[in-house]
């Protein structure tokens, strides 16, 4: 199965932009389905970013995140071709890596 | 400025937690402690359970902010659909350590904190959840103090069920 993330990092100069796209369906225990029962709360509670050794982004989530989040940040050090491992972990204990090269 | 020095917050964390192990007085204080480490190292639950923006501000970091013009909310004026709403924030502040997204109005105000470790830029975009239309603000930790920005985002329709 292709991985629920997908990344875009590209490297100008000293800066690295960091684009992500994460396929999840970030349920907030509120809404009702079709049968009128609710859907369980189902969401990414941490999601982060590594660079050689080092975390360059953490991210805490609740529920108010959009479904399949999008988050964009930019960080200092790392040149092309450098790892960029991202992770994350939901509260049912589902979790997803991908270890994407900066371009 | 060392490393450290950046991090006052779980400094303290770490000296309050030797107090206690000296004075022997047990785990009774750690309820409160958790709290505090506000986007350091662990998955603050408790202060996303929070239904008020207030509450959840406070167990997050422990105080309250003051508004700054150095912090630049983005938003939307309208929101067609409170399912996705980009809401992105850039600051001029130096040291900054995290940053975090509120929605007033939401079930649990606290929506996503981010932790902007040494060398990362303290500028992010991310899609929020906005269940009707709402004060949006964010949090910018800089050199141990906080600095927020506001903006209404007009909902016309819910993002949070219902």
């Amino acid at each position: 199965m292709a991985s629920s993330i997908r990344v875009r990092a590209t490297s100008n100069g000293d800066i690295t932009e960091v684009q992500t796209l994460i396929q999840h369906p970030m349920d907030t225990g509120l809404v009702k389905d079709a049968k009128g029962e609710l859907i369980p709360a189902h969401y990414i509670q941490e999601l982060k970013f590594e660079c050689n050794g080092k975390d360059v982004f953490v991210a805490n989530w609740g529920t108010a995140v959009s479904k399949d989040p999008y988050v964009k940040f930019s960080f200092k050090g790392a040149k092309k071709g450098d790892d960029l491992k991202i992770s994350w972990t939901d509260n049912k204990g589902g979790s997803d890596t991908i270890t994407a090269k900066i371009a | 400025m060392t490393t450290t020095g950046s991090y006052p917050t779980r400094r303290l964390i770490i000296q309050g937690a030797a107090t206690v192990a000296l004075l022997g007085l047990g785990n009774l204080p750690f309820a409160a402690i958790p709290a505090l480490a506000a986007a350091n190292d662990k998955y603050p639950e408790e202060a996303f359970k929070l239904k008020n923006e207030a509450d959840a501000i406070k167990a997050l970091y422990g105080r309250t902010a003051e508004p700054s013009d150095k912090v630049k909310l983005d938003a939307p004026e309208i929101a067609e659909n409170g399912g996705v709403v980009p809401i992105s924030v850039t600051t001029t502040l130096d040291k900054v350590t995290s940053i975090s997204f509120f929605v007033a109005e939401n079930p649990n105000a606290l929506a996503a904190s981010y932790k902007i470790p040494d060398g990362t830029l303290p500028g992010i975009a991310n899609r929020l959840k906005m269940a009707k239309t709402s004060n949006v603000t964010a949090i910018v930790e800089a050199d141990g103090k906080l600095y927020s920005a506001t903006k209404e985002v007009k909902v016309t329709v819910g993002g949070c069920g219902g």
